[in-house]
């Protein structure tokens, strides 16, 4: 199967500019020798999307358009086609637009955007030029997270080197339209992955979402319309534009186009990163591409996409993995981090470490949030410890019905999905661990801080 | 490293002029606030209390605004911290592939429990949500740089004799 981004996914290895503009194959590796023979022009090499669209869409209008036929989706989690949200961008308000890049990489199970930044921030740089271009923007920022220190230098690396080659500036190719890269590093904050938690923290404030509406895309960042996107969406953007919305929409099924990264880890016999076409079968991503279970053992669940998406059970994974056809099964594609699960695993202990994350992350702002997600782990602490009491599983079934839906943000809902989905699904597992005091799995492959006394 | 600091030494010099660089690239001076955070920590290995009253004077807003700031996120120090940091991720990837043990581990070979660092300052053991690092589970930052990983009782104690 053809790569993409995922082809530059060298270890050890970070593409330089040039090496990425003469790499004529970046883009077409699907084309034969002979039609990329013909020059750079035609090969499609490392930023000719972005020198080239200048004349290919007189209009940027024109190019939202191709963006938007190519179903390309927002990978950062919600999916939203970039395209759309582009569109949704006011021109005419005198002030100037922004375009925000999300590099916090915050989603537990997902850990994508770093092979990008690591190993060709050219791409994304690429990608950028081409949102830029298509919003009308001069000034972009990227918010990455703080604890990505390698990436980090070799993104600061990149931008250094589009500058001196004349790619960033005043005018970017020799043309009349400048863009200015600044890349901003967070500083420990899963909420800052959140859009507007993000917008916070980049003016220099603690971050705390807001709320919405306005929508970033008309009040953003310092008050002006803000274009937010994920590292991986934007790098799909010079495949799009060298070889067509057609082949992009292609590539992937009905209304989710192309390929995505799908971070895979646990219990699999070769965790990593895989790019793979949406809609691709969850059981083929497990056996066919990561090797299936370690040690031979038995699947138990999966978490589909991101910590915060409801949890399958092991028969449950004969779907389609793209944004439409999990949300018809109640989960989500959101960051493609695929979590697995093999019969060793507690799943008390499971949605007691996943709940504390939540615990720990919420900001605060919101009581539903706040209180929920820390009595919530305060009870399945105590259930682990083995202090579990008649009723706390109704208990928790209360607090996950009023927690979602109600808040700023959408962590609430993320720490309702899991929460919801592991009580409805494996519900005996909890009863068990309630009534005799342990856990229903002998040897469990997860152990917590407190549950090590038994 | 550990001296106090005076409020009005920090932005002097070279630390200074990074500073105004950082400064430059945002539209308001606040924006920059992060960053300088970094750099005070570049600098200082710490974020104190005088350090956020200079980066409050530096940048023209209130001491409470920065201080807000310095105890939101966690990448920010405010103590001296150890020579030697071992940030052990917890998260369900590195959770269901032992990280309780790497702790244990960690804290019974160090002799310090997780969340503090020994009386000497020499090592510290913190336990913290993914590090976007799943892959490598179970994994841990060291110093908060290199993302060491797929981590065994024999790999700690040779990242350990390493250090
Ligand atoms: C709690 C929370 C955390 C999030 N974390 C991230 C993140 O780390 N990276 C990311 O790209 N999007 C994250 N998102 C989604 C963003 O809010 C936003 O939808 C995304 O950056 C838009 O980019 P896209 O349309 O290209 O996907 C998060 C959302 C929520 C509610
Ligand atoms: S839902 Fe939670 S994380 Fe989001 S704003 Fe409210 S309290 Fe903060
Ligand atoms: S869960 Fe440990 S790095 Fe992601």
């Amino acid at each position: 199967m053809e790569k993409l981004l995922s082809k530059y996914f060298i270890p050890g290895k970070t593409f330089t500019l040039a090496e990425y503009e003469q790499d004529g194959i970046a883009a077409f590796a699907s084309i034969p020798p002979a039609a990329s023979q013909t020059g750079r022009l035609e090969s499609g090499g490392g930023y000719q999307a972005a020198r080239s669209m200048f004349e290919k869409f007189p209009d940027p209008k024109l190019l939202i358009e191709e963006v938007k036929k190519s179903n390309l989706r927002g990978l950062g989690g919600a999916g939203f086609p970039p395209g759309m949200k582009w569109s949704l961008v006011p021109q005419n308000t005198g002030k100037p637009v922004y375009l925000v890049v999300n590099a916090d990489e915050g989603e537990p199970g997902t850990f994508k955007d770093k092979y990008i930044l690591r190993h060709n921030p050219h791409l994304l740089l690429e990608g950028m030029m081409i949102a830029a271009y298509a919003n009308n923007v001069h000034k972009a920022y990227i918010y990455i997270r703080g604890e990505y220190t390698e990436p980090w230098q070799k993104l600061v690396r990149g931008v250094e080197e589009a500058y001196a080659k004349g790619y960033l500036g005043k005018k970017i190719f020799g043309k009349d339209f400048a863009l200015e890269i600044v890349v901003h590093r967070g500083a420990g904050a899963y909420i800052c992955g959140e859009e507007t938690g993000l917008l916070e923290s980049l003016e220099g404030k603690k971050g705390f979402p807001r709320l919405k509406p306005p929508f970033p895309a008309v009040v953003g960042l310092f008050g002006c319309p803000t274009v937010i996107n994920n590292v991986e969406t934007l790098s799909y953007l010079p495949f799009i534009l060298n070889r067509g919305s057609e082949w992009f929409a292609k590539l992937g099924s009905a209304k989710n186009g192309g390929l995505r990264l799908f971070s895979v880890s646990g219990h699999v016999a070769k965790p990593g990163i895989y790019e793979l076409p949406l809609g691709i079968s969850l059981r083929e991503i497990i056996y066919t591409h990561a090797g299936g279970i370690r040690g031979g053992r038995k699947l138990k669940a999966v978490v589909p996409g991101g910590l915060s998406a409801a949890i399958f059970k092991a028969d449950e994974i004969d779907v389609g993995m793209d944004f439409d056809q999990l949300r018809a099964k109640q989960t989500m594609a959101g960051s493609a981090g695929v979590i697995v699960l093999d019969e060793t695993t507690c799943m008390v202990k499971a949605l007691y470490v996943t709940m504390r994350f939540y615990g720990h992350e919420s900001c605060g702002q919101c009581s539903p949030c706040r209180e929920g997600t820390g009595w919530v782990s305060k009870i399945l602490k105590r259930v682990s410890e083995g202090r579990g009491r008649t009723g706390d599983v109704n208990n928790l079934l209360d607090i996950c019905s009023f927690m979602g839906g109600t808040t700023i943000c959408a962590l609430a809902d993320g720490a309702a999905m899991p929460l919801c989905s592991y009580l409805e699904k494996f519900r005996e597992e909890f009863e068990y661990y309630i009534q005799h005091g342990k856990s229903m799995v002998d040897g469990t492959a997860l152990e917590t801080e407190t549950a090590l006394v038994h | 490293m550990s001296n106090e600091i005076k409020t009005n030494d920090l932005f002097t010099g070279e630390v200074k002029k990074k500073a105004d660089a950082l400064l430059a690239k945002y539209e308001t001076k606040r924006a920059s606030l992060l960053e300088i955070l970094h750099l005070v920590q570049e600098q200082q290995g710490y974020v104190s209390v005088a350090a956020e009253e200079a980066v409050a004077n530096y940048l023209g807003i209130a001491p409470i605004d920065v201080h807000e700031v310095v105890t939101f996120y966690t990448l920010y120090y405010r103590a001296p911290k150890a020579k030697t940091r071992f940030n052990v991720c917890r998260t369900l990837s590195c959770a269901l592939l032992g990280a309780r043990d790497i702790v244990g581990h960690l804290e019974q070979k160090l002799g310090v429990k997780s969340g503090a660092k020994d009386p000497a300052g020499q090592c510290s053991i913190q336990e913290v949500e993914c590090l976007g690092a799943c892959e490598l589970a179970p994994m841990l930052q060291l110093n908060d740089d290199e993302f060491v990983g797929h981590l065994t009782k024999e790999k700690i104690d040779e990242l350990i004799k390493k250090q």
